[in-house]
């Protein structure tokens, strides 16, 4: 992750953090809803950024992302370290389950892109299960580059879709 | 769905010249060739319904041709003669004045639902006329189709090749931001007329492929949250998952030119492989078992083999390997990746989409992976389809943050064009020739 990349993370955590609950039932934004289906809802409580124990704290302060060089399914040392965070976060809060959303960039056809995005979830998946969390609280899906969160077509908003998202529902009462 | 009844009939000619002159023929090449002008004046109303066809159809027909870029319309507007009548003959000299070569003259009549569609073919040059004529029956709803059967059969008539105006294309209509894109399934003639929507969009669909028969469409769906295979009525519209594998994503769904199987890929613990469903019986069969990623599969039209794509070497490339498993052969080996290998209905050519450079093409090979050819490049193109005669390849392009449309290109490289379609729309699969 580059310099850029930290500063817009921290703005968007920053912008996140001022907004009173911004996309309420909605966890790990960004992501592709991954628990929704056909519009299926989950609801939960994102709380306080600086609560170590809130959904919003994962999401920003630990992150919920971790980022792929192009056609690459290997973590970066970033990603590791990015991960290592959020194992720790979800052996603290067993009360969580887990889809890892895997994605891709436009730079690549549908159907690969799909498979590349289904590798890149079992990368991430592996790193959480060898770091103690539980496999069965762990599933994957790959959205290929179905789902973007950057709209350019240009390597910045590339280098921000191909990644992996670690999407935590439950824990309502939390 | 309506079905089109055709009548085969020969129409008698009373004035036709001996046969002394070359038939007129045109020869597709791979080298620039000069289309061939040719004339289609209004077809003759030959009663007061089938008055409001009579344009309409010759114009269908005019625009299937031309649009082959093989042919070019001398304009109405130029010609000489009026065509009053069906059955008289036609003056060659007033034609051959318009520098037209060919001439297609038809007639239309519509009795209640009934539409009933004649036309023959003069080669002009010769002063004869090619072929026998035909009549086509149906109801009013399929007048278009039968506009585009008798394009198809002027085609095949001159060309030698087999037509392909009369075939659908199911394809992935867009809507929506690129964020949160909406797709649906749909259906369309190959012109991009009668478009007709299947899924409703709540879930996202990708990459369909038309059974043999064109009746039935499969395609992989998000409806569960995950990556399914769904397989569509497409007469019905009804839909129902297969080949579900547990804790697997199932995707890139193809069938057997038999139309009894599929084969698709799986993902599962990192690695996608490659697995054969018999749609009879259930019974599923593991084709390729790699560390690597293996999907995109194509079977060639005798059933025997299938191509697809892995980058078990690295980056994306181009393998065949026998169709119930075995060892893979790769085929591509130039610069880039390669993906998506579509087997040609004649068996004889691989389409594929390859990244080089920072750009996207489609192209061909022979299937055994030699005298590569790129047929277009742009910022991405992507996934081709086989028109039903092998000639033309259509595919989807999208320019540098624009959206997705669908284009088309003949084999040739020439006669790139855009499909006119009003919105957004990706993943073309072309259905065979319509009964």
């Amino acid at each position: 992750m580059n310099l850029t990349t930290k500063s817009l993370l921290l703005l968007a955590g920053l912008a996140l953090a001022a907004c009173n609950n911004p996309r309420p039932g909605m966890f790990g934004g960004g992501g592709a809803n991954g628990f929704g289906g056909e519009g299926g809802i989950t609801t939960g409580t994102l709380g306080d950024p600086n609560d170590p124990r809130s959904v919003a704290h994962f999401q920003q302060r630990i992150g919920d992302r971790v980022f792929f060089d192009d056609n690459s399914s290997d973590l970066t040392p970033e990603g590791r370290s990015t991960l290592s965070g959020q194992a720790a976060w979800l052996r603290a809060n067993p009360q969580f389950a887990v889809v890892v959303e895997g994605h891709a960039d436009e730079r690549g056809t549908r159907e690969y892109n799909v498979a590349l995005g289904a590798r890149r979830a079992d990368t991430v998946q592996r790193f959480l299960i060898s770091e103690g969390v539980a496999a069965n609280r762990l599933r994957t899906v790959s959205y290929g580059k179905e789902r973007p969160v950057e709209a350019c077509a240009e390597p910045r908003c590339w280098n921000r879709n191909r990644r992996a998202v670690t999407v935590v529902s439950g824990g309502a009462a939390g | 769905m309506t079905r089109l009844l055709i009548a085969f009939l020969a129409l008698w000619m009373g004035f036709g010249m001996a046969a002394q002159a070359q038939p007129l023929r045109l020869q597709i090449t791979e080298g620039v060739i000069e289309p061939m002008p040719f004339a289609v004046p209004a077809f003759v109303p030959e009663d007061q319904g089938g008055g409001q066809y009579a344009e309409a159809l010759s114009r269908v027909v005019a625009a299937n041709l031309s649009g082959t870029g093989l042919f070019r319309e001398v304009s109405p507007a130029a010609h000489i003669a009026r065509i009053t009548s069906f059955d008289a003959g036609v003056s060659y000299p007033d034609w051959r004045a318009v520098n037209a070569q060919a001439l297609i003259v038809g007639s239309v009549a519509a009795s209640g639902n009934n539409l009933t569609v004649k036309f023959r073919l003069f080669d002009v040059v010769s002063g004869q006329q090619m072929g026998q004529g035909l009549q086509f029956a149906g109801t009013v709803q399929d007048w278009r189709r039968m506009a585009h059967k008798v394009s198809d059969a002027v085609y095949s008539q001159i060309t030698g090749e087999g037509g392909y105006f009369d075939s659908r294309v199911v394809f992935v209509a867009e809507s929506g931001p690129r964020e949160n894109r909406v797709k649906r399934l749909a259906i369309m003639d190959q012109d991009g007329q009668n478009i007709r929507t299947l899924t409703d969009g709540r879930a996202l669909v990708i990459a369909p492929r038309v059974s043999p028969t064109g009746d039935k469409a499969v395609y992989t769906t998000y409806q569960t949250g995950s990556p399914r295979i769904a397989l569509m009525d497409l007469r019905s519209g009804q839909a129902q998952l297969v080949g579900e594998i547990p804790g697997a994503m199932t995707f890139s769904p193809r069938f057997s030119p038999d139309g009894r199987a599929l084969v698709f890929s799986a993902a599962m613990g990192g690695t996608t492989d490659l697995f054969r469903l018999d749609l009879g019986t259930g019974q599923m069969v593991r084709l390729t078992n790699s560390p690597a990623i293996a999907t995109a599969p194509s079977f060639s039209p005798d059933g025997r083999f299938l191509t697809f794509e892995s980058d078990r070497s690295g980056a994306s490339q181009i393998y065949v390997m026998p169709a119930n498993g075995g060892e893979a052969q790769r085929i591509s080996f130039g610069q880039g990746r390669y993906s998506t290998p579509v087997w040609s209905p004649r068996g004889d050519l691989i389409a594929f989409t390859k990244s080089h450079a920072g750009r996207f093409h489609i192209g061909v090979m022979r299937s055994d992976g030699s005298e590569e050819r790129l047929l277009t490049a742009s910022f991405l193109d992507e996934g081709p389809t086989w028109a039903p005669n092998g000639r033309v390849i259509m595919f989807t392009r999208e320019a540098q943050g624009g959206d997705p449309a669908l284009y088309a290109v003949d084999i040739s490289g020439r006669n790139l064009r855009r499909v006119p379609l009003s919105s957004s729309a990706s993943d073309p699969a072309w259905g065979p020739l319509l009964p």
